[in-house]
């Protein structure tokens, strides 16, 4: 009797674990989402459909190190736009990233799009988070 | 016998448009085109002008004068772009780095990029620009010069920009990239944003390419 209840109790835990993990991937899929097609219409023009950027005058989005370095100011580059000279693939970029206007959600889906596209692959990125790093801008 | 009339006229008609499809490995000659009629030998002839892209006196990113006739014996492609522009530069310039790839080791087709924010587009700007996107040699010229003479010219080129503050970067323009021949007629218009427009004009580049120098075109 006793085995059975708590049988019965670790299938009731694995299956609240399992609906909660596809409660997170269901969120993750609709920041993805909202974000490609934002990439698509506010990025895609300057960086390219597979985040290849062009030549050396726009940086590409495929440094996965650079991303995971710089993870809490991409919020900010995107909010205020970018002057300053990066090294990204440790090639120098010198140009300027125009702000984008984006709300904080928008942001957010747009950088859990590219953070998970073009090779990447660094999960969400949410509007908490992105709140949370634009309040630190420098 | 009504129906076999009708199956005979379609199948006519099919064929013709099939046979005007296989001639369209000539290219259609755009712009303005009079009739001029003049004496040869003795006969009065009439002749069709076409409209050409008239003379201008530009600078390119080696600071070197570009006129009309440098082009002299070239086929080119044409477009009209500014280095800070944040909306469609970077997409056709994408595209066009295709085209220059082509053609790279092809003396007779040029790529022109008139600026249309000189005042920003300095040489050393330019020149800047060119080599962050890898260009060298004299394929591909980034050209400029007095603003309301590129104005006009765009003109001629059946395209138009203006300044406008509020867009962004603060000019419009059209994205077209414009095929012009070897007589200076243009010979194609090709939205610079999509890929499949410029794999079309690479493609009639060739069929400019193969043309008999002094044919009859429509």
């Amino acid at each position: 009797m006793k085995y059975k209840i708590i049988a019965l109790l670790l299938v009731v835990i694995a299956a609240l674990a399992y609906s909660c993990q596809s409660e997170s991937e269901i969120e993750y899929m609709r920041y993805y989402t909202s974000g490609q097609e934002l990439y698509k219409t506010r990025c895609q023009n300057c960086h390219g459909a597979q985040g290849e950027g062009l030549a050396a005058l726009i940086p590409p989005l495929t440094d996965l190190e650079y991303l995971k370095k710089n993870r809490e100011k991409l919020a900010c580059y995107i909010e205020n736009g970018l002057q300053l000279p990066i090294l990204v693939n440790g090639k120098a970029y010198n140009g300027q990233m125009p702000a984008s206007g984006l709300a904080p959600i928008e942001i957010a889906q747009v950088l859990t799009y590219v953070q998970n596209s073009f090779g990447n692959k660094m999960g969400l990125h949410n509007v908490e988070q992105v709140n949370g790093e634009l309040g630190k801008c420098e | 016998m009504r129906l076999l009339a009708i199956s005979i006229f379609s199948l006519l008609l099919w064929s013709s448009c099939t046979s005007n499809n296989r001639s369209n490995s000539i290219l259609p000659i755009y712009g303005n085109r009079e009739p001029v009629t003049k004496t040869v030998d003795g006969k009065i002839v009439t002749d069709t002008v076409y409209q050409t892209i008239p003379d201008f006196s530009f600078v390119n990113q080696y600071g070197k004068q570009i006129n009309r006739k440098s082009l002299d014996g070239s086929i080119y492609v044409a477009d009209f772009f500014f280095t800070s522009c944040p909306s469609i530069c970077p997409i056709m310039h994408r595209n066009m780095l295709n085209v220059y790839k082509e053609f790279k080791n092809n003396g007779n087709v040029k790529i022109i990029s008139h600026s249309i924010d000189p005042g920003h587009d300095s040489v050393p700007v330019l020149k800047k620009y060119a080599d962050n996107l890898g260009i060298s040699g004299d394929n591909w010229w980034f050209l400029q010069g007095n603003k309301e003479a590129t104005y006009k010219l765009a003109e001629s080129y059946l395209t138009a920009v203006k300044e406008d503050k509020s867009a962004p970067g603060g000019f419009v323009h059209a994205g077209y990239f414009i095929l012009i021949d070897k007589q200076k007629r243009i010979r194609g218009t090709y939205d610079g944003t999509n890929a499949d427009e410029v794999a079309k004009l690479i493609a009639d580049v060739k069929t400019l390419q193969a043309e008999p120098e002094n044919a009859i075109a429509q």
